[in-house]
């Protein structure tokens, strides 16, 4: 009999482990406060704002000195907060479905009425939607730009059911960015740089460069940071990539993480099971999952979502050819097949126990095709893999209870087959 | 009646309808077992419960070596040693049961969960309702609310039924809805209880196929004694599902087999 199991209630409360936060996160959040008071204040000075899909392409606005905003980290704002219900239910009362995703919701109702977490977001120029991450987005963007009377851009790209792009498919969506930098031209009434598009190619290129190293370093026994850290520290890789701000954060995370390795700390004390995560994550119920898992020696040390921010093929010379290719061929983007292989790769590489997946009302694109995901980690992959229901913003369609009770029965069974 | 070299251990189960309490002599004799509805206290009632149970079998709380608490309440329990998931509790327990049971169906008052136990007696894999009482006891008893017959009326009464009526929802809200449609339409109680159980039988049969049909199929948990639901079931599945000795109490018996385990 082990030890998780053999101990009492009592016992188990009194070691139940405790998050320790990577002391980077107080910068983490001064950094965001910065942003959104740039944001927020920039326009006085003439500065433009565009809000952009979390899977857009960001480098031109940079590179033409205008501030993204996106409305999806928003989203997960205020998820975090746990506004998420309250802010459903006014896009709810204006007529939008609950099965409309909760990011979508939460953002319409900011938009509309005012208010959430940071007060709404600085009112957009020009609209960014890219549909490489869902459809959803087209007709939320389309809805934003009717009750901000402004310009919307649309780039499309086109699924990729076996993975491969083809070669009309890449001059399809290379095409749009010509639209997408007329759009921004019109918008800013300046000509555009591609030397200043190259510059922010290579910024964004380091970025995601930090970013990988960051978790990579839970390929270490025990891992020093967990999953639950990556999505705290995501921010800057999802709305200041191409920028400096975002390059030199990770730098300092990066340190921090380094002396955890050095010093042997992990992320969970005792760590005895390596698990990856998949899906966006419960953004209301992170440290309950933690405190969970962390119980029980669990942690996560990959998941799908974080990694989705690491593409490589961006190149600097041919910067928007490749970036045609690149958000293109995305997570989120590829056929179900190609997403466990991608899914298969983080497991092996960084050797985990089991999967949990987390199946999202919310993220349709995300969530479809689990059950084979599911089937495929435990027939090729040999390992456990649990299927999970819940939100990432709407705590209505998450049953804490019923969670915690398949999260327990599942770390039993890894318990017993360890 | 306790002598001193027999091991007691004890095993409660506290689920959403009913507790159940198994008392395990050496880790293989049940020496007494007995059952409560789970009312709005269940610690309360889960500890009379217990102090029935053991003044039953004449046997101090003291002689008790471990007691392990399974079931949703098992948080509240704190009388009990340890906690174990129902999954592992109701794999054990019908595996003492049935020893050679591969697949365990649980039917229970909120949840319905089926375990693939591989030949060596682990469990490899499980599967859960998703958060909703379709394919559960719970639409069981809200149907026979809606009826106005009892529930342990059901299995016979389907048994007489003669037509197949559709009962299209798989909500337990709407399908309530729609029985009631179906008694305006004037449609034959048997006809309706049948496709309820049909219904229920669909929603588990589900979850067994995510896990895989793997023999002998046994059925656990208190639906397990309404014959309508099994044959529904056995026919859904086209593969028979047996029906565990006294399967209400596999879950509490599996947490005495933990709790004998660990002395």
């Amino acid at each position: 009999m082990n030890r998780a199991e053999s101990s009492t209630t009592a016992e188990r409360d009194r070691r139940s482990p405790r998050y320790v936060r990577l002391k980077s996160t107080a910068q983490l959040h001064k950094l965001m406060t910065r942003y959104y008071a740039y944001a927020r204040y920039m326009p006085r000075l003439g500065k433009k704002i565009a809000w952009i899909t979390s899977g857009g392409p960001v480098e031109p606005l940079y590179a033409a000195g205008i501030i993204p905003v996106y409305p999806e980290n928003h989203g997960a704002i205020c998820g975090a907060s746990r506004m998420g219900p309250k802010l459903a239910e006014q896009a709810e009362a204006m007529g939008y479905s609950r099965d409309v995703c909760s990011y979508a919701r939460c953002d319409i109702a900011c938009a509309i009425n005012g208010g959430g977490p940071i007060g709404g977001l600085p009112r957009p120029d020009l609209l960014v939607c890219c549909n490489n991450i869902c459809g959803t987005v087209t007709k939320w963007y389309e809805v934003l730009a009717r009750h901000f009377k402004v310009p919307m851009v649309l780039i499309d790209t086109p699924y990729l059911h076996d993975g491969e792009l083809t070669d009309h498919a890449l001059r399809y969506v290379r095409a749009q960015f010509d639209d997408l930098i007329v759009a921004i031209e019109n918008v800013t009434r300046r000509s555009f740089s591609e030397r200043r598009l190259q510059k922010r190619a290579r910024l964004s290129i380091e970025c995601i460069e930090a970013w990988k190293r960051v978790l990579g370093y839970c390929e270490h026994r025990p891992s020093p940071i967990s999953c639950f850290d990556a999505f705290a520290h995501m921010f800057p890789i999802v709305t200041l990539r191409g920028t400096k701000w975002a390059i030199r954060y990770y730098r300092q995370l990066e340190a921090e993480i380094a002396r955890r390795v050095e010093d042997g700390f992990g992320a969970v004390p005792e760590e005895r099971y390596r698990l990856l995560w998949d899906n966006i994550p419960i953004w209301y119920d992170i440290r309950g999952l933690f405190k969970q898992l962390a119980a029980r020696g669990a942690c996560l040390v990959a998941d799908t979502y974080t990694n989705a921010w690491t593409m490589d093929r961006l190149d600097q010379e041919r910067t928007l050819d490749s970036m045609a290719d690149v958000y293109t061929s995305i997570f989120l983007n590829i056929g179900i097949r190609r997403r466990f292989e991608q899914t298969a790769k983080l497991a092996r590489r960084f050797n985990v126990d089991g999967v949990l997946i987390h199946s999202n009302r919310s993220c349709k694109p995300y969530s479809f095709g689990q059950l084979d995901i599911q089937r495929w980690i435990r027939q090729e992959l040999g390992i456990p893999a649990l299927l999970i229901e819940a939100d990432m913003t709407d705590s209505r369609s998450y049953s804490r209870e019923q969670v915690k009770a398949r999260l327990d029965a599942f770390l039993e069974t890894l318990e017993a087959s360890a | 009646m306790s002598t001193s070299d027999t091991t007691l251990t004890l095993g409660v189960d506290l689920g959403s309808t009913a507790i159940k309490a198994v008392l395990l002599a050496d880790g293989t004799t049940v020496r007494a077992r007995r059952c409560v509805p789970t009312g709005y206290n269940a610690r309360q009632s889960a500890e009379q419960l217990v102090s029935h149970l053991l003044a039953e079998a004449g046997v101090d709380a003291g002689d008790v070596a471990c007691t392990v608490a399974t079931g949703y309440g098992r948080l509240y329990y704190e009388a009990a040693d340890r906690e174990v998931s129902e999954i592992t509790c109701h794999a054990r327990g019908a595996r003492f049961l049935v020893p050679e049971a591969r697949t365990v169906i649980d039917i229970g008052g909120q949840d319905s969960k089926v375990i693939g136990i591989a030949d060596t007696g682990r469990v490899f894999d499980f599967a859960m309702n998703d958060k909703c009482a379709a394919g559960t006891g719970r639409f069981l008893e809200v149907m026979s609310r809606a009826l106005h017959v009892p529930i342990e009326q059901f299995g016979e009464l389907a048994g007489a039924s003669t037509k197949q009526v559709p009962i299209s929802t798989t909500c337990t809200v709407f399908a309530e809805s729609e029985v009631v449609g179906l008694v305006a339409r004037g449609e034959a109680l048997p006809d309706i209880v049948a496709a309820i159980h049909r219904s229920i039988a669909s929603r588990v049969a589900t979850l067994v196929k995510r896990v895989g049909v793997t023999v002998p199929l046994i059925a656990t948990g208190g639906v397990a004694r309404n014959p309508a639901a099994i044959a529904a079931l056995s026919a859904e599945l086209d593969h028979p599902v047996n029906v565990a000795p006294t399967p209400e109490y596999a879950g509490a018996l599996g947490a005495a087999r933990v709790a004998a385990e660990s002395t």
